[in-house]
């Protein structure tokens, strides 16, 4: 496991400026695969593992994800208030950007341009989310993880079975295992 | 009468906000009851509508709850649901992420690492796939997904490009 080392301190300013422009710009649900994009490959705060799991904590813990997402690397990186203000940053923006939205719509009905370029940036997100990811997916090499991975996409993303019980059955599966493993070829 | 209904929001999205493990999605479905056939703060049809432009603004689609609080009792509505989504799961989380940052060279730790991974990855596509069909979307906009997933997989152009090339593209769609 690489340790990211902290050799300097991020100002609180950047750290809110890249969760600010995270939040305002990552439609269709991509706002996970938006942080992965500035937080590991644009500014290596975190490396792929470290994002993996991070990203894994935060799903099996309640809130959104990218919340939750955004206090993890804010308090890796400045504690307390990096965390406040990593949640704070990304949740504004994209909180006036929908109440405008809900406002035009009540007052002009669906514009259709603007139902069609935003339909647009949907889309590039969702693309966003699957080329995350394809990354995210070569941090699991061995047989045993792919297959819970691909178990975990059938059940709840093809078949639609509910995905709390899926989690609670497969995470302490793939836990377990991991255990088992290191008892199995201890260092 | 505006403050009964902002705590009845607050009351209604802070025990939701608790129960979303997993992430936001799996918490829709009891919002739209709550919303709907609970509180009867709106139609079926105006939670539909309210959905669509959620998923229309970029952020967390959690953002849902500040419309609902907007539709409910205006601004202060927006702002007390937003905190009640997202306060009472932050400060979990972030007792949580003080014990894993804690925890680094605990043995258990990496064990947890390694054997979350997988869950990770296998939720990162059922969203996506979630979301895709969610959003019922055409042909042009699944050409669209492709082409972006192609270009940030395989090459450095920014996003911001591709969002900037896709906005024009469908904009030109429209008028066409």
């Amino acid at each position: 496991m690489k340790v990211v080392e902290k050799t300097r301190e991020i100002p609180l300013s950047a750290l809110i400026a890249v969760f600010f422009r995270v939040g305002i710009t990552s439609f269709g649900g991509s706002t996970a695969a938006a942080l992965y994009r500035e937080a590991v490959e644009r500014r290596r705060w975190l490396d792929d593992h470290g994002f993996v799991s991070a990203l894994a904590l935060c799903q099996v813990l309640p809130g959104a994800n990218p919340v939750n997402l955004a206090i993890y690397i804010g308090a890796q990186l400045r504690g307390g208030i990096g965390g406040t203000l990593a949640a704070i940053g990304l949740i504004f923006p994209p909180f006036c950007f929908i109440l405008v939205l809900a406002v035009l719509y009540v007052r002009y009905g669906a514009l259709p341009l603007a139902h069609s370029i935003l339909g647009g940036l949907a889309a590039v997100g969702i693309g966003m989310t699957l080329s995350v990811g394809a990354k995210l997916a070569r941090t699991i090499r061995k047989p045993v993880p792919v297959a819970i991975a691909a178990t975990l996409f059938i059940t709840v993303g093809v078949l639609h079975w509910p995905m709390i019980p899926m989690v609670l059955v497969l995470a302490p599966l793939s836990i377990g295992i991991e255990r088992l493993l290191l008892k199995a070829e201890p260092q | 009468m505006n403050e009964s209904r902002l705590l009845g929001l607050f009351l209604v999205f802070a025990p939701l906000s608790l129960m979303s493990f997993g992430g936001g999605q799996a918490i829709i479905a009891d919002m739209q009851h709550q919303t709907v056939d609970i509180q009867h703060w709106m139609s079926g049809r105006d939670f539909v509508d309210i959905f669509a432009i959620s998923r229309a603004a970029p952020g967390p689609s959690t953002l849902i709850a500040a419309l609902i609080g907007w539709h409910v009792a205006g601004f202060g509505g927006a702002a007390i649901a937003a905190i009640a989504i997202y306060l009472p799961s932050s400060l979990i989380v972030y007792a949580a992420v003080r014990w894993w940052h804690a925890a680094a060279d605990s043995p258990w730790r990496g064990i947890l690492q390694r054997g979350l991974t997988p869950i990770a990855v296998g939720l990162v596509f059922a969203g996506g796939l979630a979301v895709l069909e969610a959003a019922r979307v055409n042909a042009l906009q699944i050409f669209a997904t492709v082409i972006a997933a192609g270009l940030l997989t395989t090459t450095r152009v920014s996003m911001y490009a591709i969002m900037a090339g896709a906005a024009v593209v469908f904009a030109f769609a429209q008028l066409l």
